[in-house]
């Protein structure tokens, strides 16, 4: 079964993670790194509150959870249509347990008892589903987890008792300690920045781990692993309940962001956003989602106003975004991480016959 | 059938009980008992009809669905795209030229012309790639979704049934007796029953189509081993254009069925695309035999689920797909 064989969709294959073990540490002497990280440290002092959260808060929380699907799809081969599903399912279960506008539905635990409550029980959702999944292979993951996030999405459309119906739950009290309101802008986008850098480099770290590596060789030959004395399904399934919980701090922090949720933040259209985001960004590595998503938002947000600057309907920001997404599929599989790669290799090709340099 | 029983004499046996049970759910007059337990006779037959209508329907999306997946193992998640477009083209064509019949032939047309495209445009540069396949569905049915919603905008659409096809019908099943001894008999819209009549006529003739032609013959050696079958001298392409345009035409059918007895809308393109994917899960991947029973099952218990349990009639549907997944992960009727 080497259906991502075919889309070279793959992050970058153990063996050369093991030619150069500090491969996924190298962005540490990287300047431009850096760089990002400097600005991203002192963003507070640069943008205001709209930029601050709008822009980029709301990039690093799409980020998070696009780097979910992005751990499964690169790592493990399995792309993933439920992840934002799963944070909804997270962000729900914050409103329910926490305290919120609907008293008759809201349990009003404390903070600090309502979020592990819901990472556990998102966490757990995921697994299950995921655990679903791995029944199948490839192809059908896809299937499987699209049904699922269609289904809860109905569900949640449905039920009264516990989701609220198609109104879904509103004012959702956010944490509020130590004398700071940890929702207001710069504590917020610091909450937020931590849980992404959190995120980031534990995925980084994983993929180099034992797990991880054991991941990747599932995902290039699950026959081989097997026979080699690897669970293959449960390292599948170990794989779904860790991106798991990394999209559901992502829907915490978006339940935060937002103060509401309702159906139409888990719809199907959301949860083929989070695969757009990832697919734009690059499936490869775990900056590309965060790059994805940051292009996606400015898209989301100034669209608007560009089409309508240049005398277009205004309302046909999804057509750009599926043009886009078609385009990127079509001639890069590997996004704009990819094309940037493409890019810097090109001209490290030019530089070195330039030099007269035979090797490369 | 046979050999099932003799290799699953359990199973067999549940199965053979359940039908038992609902057949006599249906043909029975209901004790008073049973009435006051779970309602009025009339509701439950209802909800069955519907079910069984609403299979139908499903049937039709899902059969295009699991056709060009059998084939192409292109999982064509702009399905629900090309079944909203085909009723919105009935739409137009019923309400210009007032004509039902029309509307289905000029829907399927239209539709297989998309589908006709998108193969050879599209598919045939990156055959063999299922997931970039499937990825470029996606962002197709994006775009497609929202050119439908500059078209035709937010509105719902309902597709005029006609006149001949207005009204109920009695149906000789008992819904209940009268104190006189008078027995009540179930009155079902006649629209719905012909849309299904209609719908099973299409599953026979695709079924005798794939089991009695010589291009059957070609698709189903095409299910088994596509590289053989080109390797035989058949020119496999036009088979893929043949399947991918019957495959699209039916969802365009299936389109300006559903605009007759439900209504068009943004967002029913997703709902009909997780119907077929459901559907075609439990029914098993790439079998037509499979999309017909998994769409009754599907129907049936939407519809008994949204009577009896309003509120988690999504979560019925979904723990079939669960249970068929972990019991039987090929599906019902696939065959590996």
């Amino acid at each position: 079964m080497s259906l991502l064989q075919d889309t070279r969709l793959h992050a970058k294959p153990p063996a050369t993670a093991a030619q150069r073990p500090a491969l996924a540490w190298a962005e540490f002497d990287n300047p431009a790194a850096w760089a990002v990280a400097v600005i991203l440290l002192i963003m507070p002092l640069i943008a205001n509150g709209f930029f601050l959260i709008e822009i980029f808060g709301t990039t690093l929380i799409l980020g998070i959870i696009a780097l979910s699907l992005m751990f499964l799809a690169g790592y493990g081969g399995m792309v993933s249509l439920m992840q934002l599903t799963i944070a909804g399912f997270a962000g729900y279960m914050v409103a329910v347990f926490g305290v919120s506008g609907s008293a008759n539905i809201s349990l009003s635990w404390p903070w600090w008892l309502a979020t592990p409550m819901a990472l556990a029980l998102a966490t757990a959702f995921g697994t299950f589903g995921g655990a679903l999944a791995v029944r199948t292979e490839g192809i059908y993951t896809i299937m499987i987890t699209l049904a699922i996030g269609a289904a809860f999405y109905y569900f949640t459309n449905q039920n009264w008792a516990i989701f609220n119906g198609h109104t879904g739950i509103n004012t959702i009290a956010t944490p509020h300690f130590w004398g700071v309101d940890w929702r207001s802008d710069i504590p917020f986008y610091y909450v937020i920045l931590g849980t992404a850098a959190l995120c980031y480099f534990a995925v980084l770290y994983i993929s180099r781990a034992p797990f991880g590596l054991a991941l990747q060789g599932v995902r290039d030959n699950p026959r081989r692993m097997a026979a080699l004395g690897f669970n293959v399904n449960a390292h599948r399934v170990a794989a779904y309940a860790f991106a798991s919980f990394v999209a559901a701090l992502g829907g915490v922090l978006q339940v935060w962001n937002y103060h509401q949720i309702s159906p139409g933040s888990i719809a199907v259209e959301r949860c083929i956003d989070i695969l757009i985001i990832a697919m734009v960004g690059g499936i490869t590595r775990p900056i590309g989602a965060f790059i994805g998503a940051f292009i996606f938002v400015i898209l989301r947000t100034f669209a608007l106003d560009f089409l309508v600057h240049v005398g277009l309907d205004g309302n046909r920001f999804r057509l750009l975004i599926g043009i886009g997404f078609l385009v990127i599929v079509f001639w890069s599989s590997d996004g704009v991480v990819g094309l940037w790669e493409r890019w810097r290799r090109s001209l490290a090709g030019a530089d070195s016959r330039s030099r007269g340099g035979g090797h490369g | 059938m046979s050999r099932f029983i003799e290799r699953h004499p359990a199973w067999a046996l549940i199965i053979l009980i359940a039908v038992a049970v609902l057949l006599w759910l249906i043909f029975a007059v209901w004790p008073p008992g049973l009435e006051e337990a779970i309602g009025r006779k009339k509701v439950f037959l209802n909800a069955v009809f519907n079910g069984i209508t609403l299979g139908g329907l499903y049937f039709l999306v899902a059969s295009g669905f699991t056709l060009i997946f059998g084939l192409m193992r292109n999982v064509n998640l702009a399905h629900g795209s090309l079944y909203l477009f085909g009723g919105y083209v009935g739409y137009a064509i019923s309400s210009w030229t007032g004509s039902w019949i029309l509307s289905f032939i000029i829907a399927f047309i239209a539709v297989a012309l998309v589908g006709i495209i998108l193969q050879l445009v599209v598919f045939r540069r990156m055959e063999g790639q299922d997931l970039r396949q499937t990825m470029v569905t996606l962002g197709l049915s994006i775009v497609f979704a929202d050119l439908m919603l500059w078209a035709f905008g937010g509105d719902f659409y309902q597709i005029q049934t006609p006149s001949w096809l207005i009204g109920p019908i009695e149906l000789p099943f008992v819904t209940a007796v009268k104190s006189s001894g008078e027995a009540v008999y179930l009155q079902y819209p006649l629209v719905r029953l012909v849309i299904f009549a209609a719908s099973v006529v299409i599953g026979i003739v695709m079924w005798l189509a794939l089991n009695r032609t010589r291009v059957g013959m070609m698709v189903r050696a095409g299910v088994d081993d596509r590289d053989i079958l080109a390797a035989t001298g058949i020119y496999i392409q036009i088979v893929f254009v043949v399947i991918f345009a019957l495959g699209a035409g039916l969802a365009g059918i299936a389109g300006v069925v559903g605009g007759t007895f439900q209504s068009l809308s943004p967002g029913e393109d997703t709902r009909f695309l997780l119907a077929s994917l459901v559907v075609v899960i439990v029914g098993g991947m790439g079998s037509i035999p499979g999309a017909a029973l998994g769409a009754l099952i599907i129907g049936l218990a939407e519809q008994l689920g949204s009577v009896y349990i309003p509120t988690y009639a999504i979560v019925v549907t979904f723990l079939i797909m669960v249970l068929v997944l972990a019991l039987r992960p090929q599906g019902l009727l696939a065959r590996r």
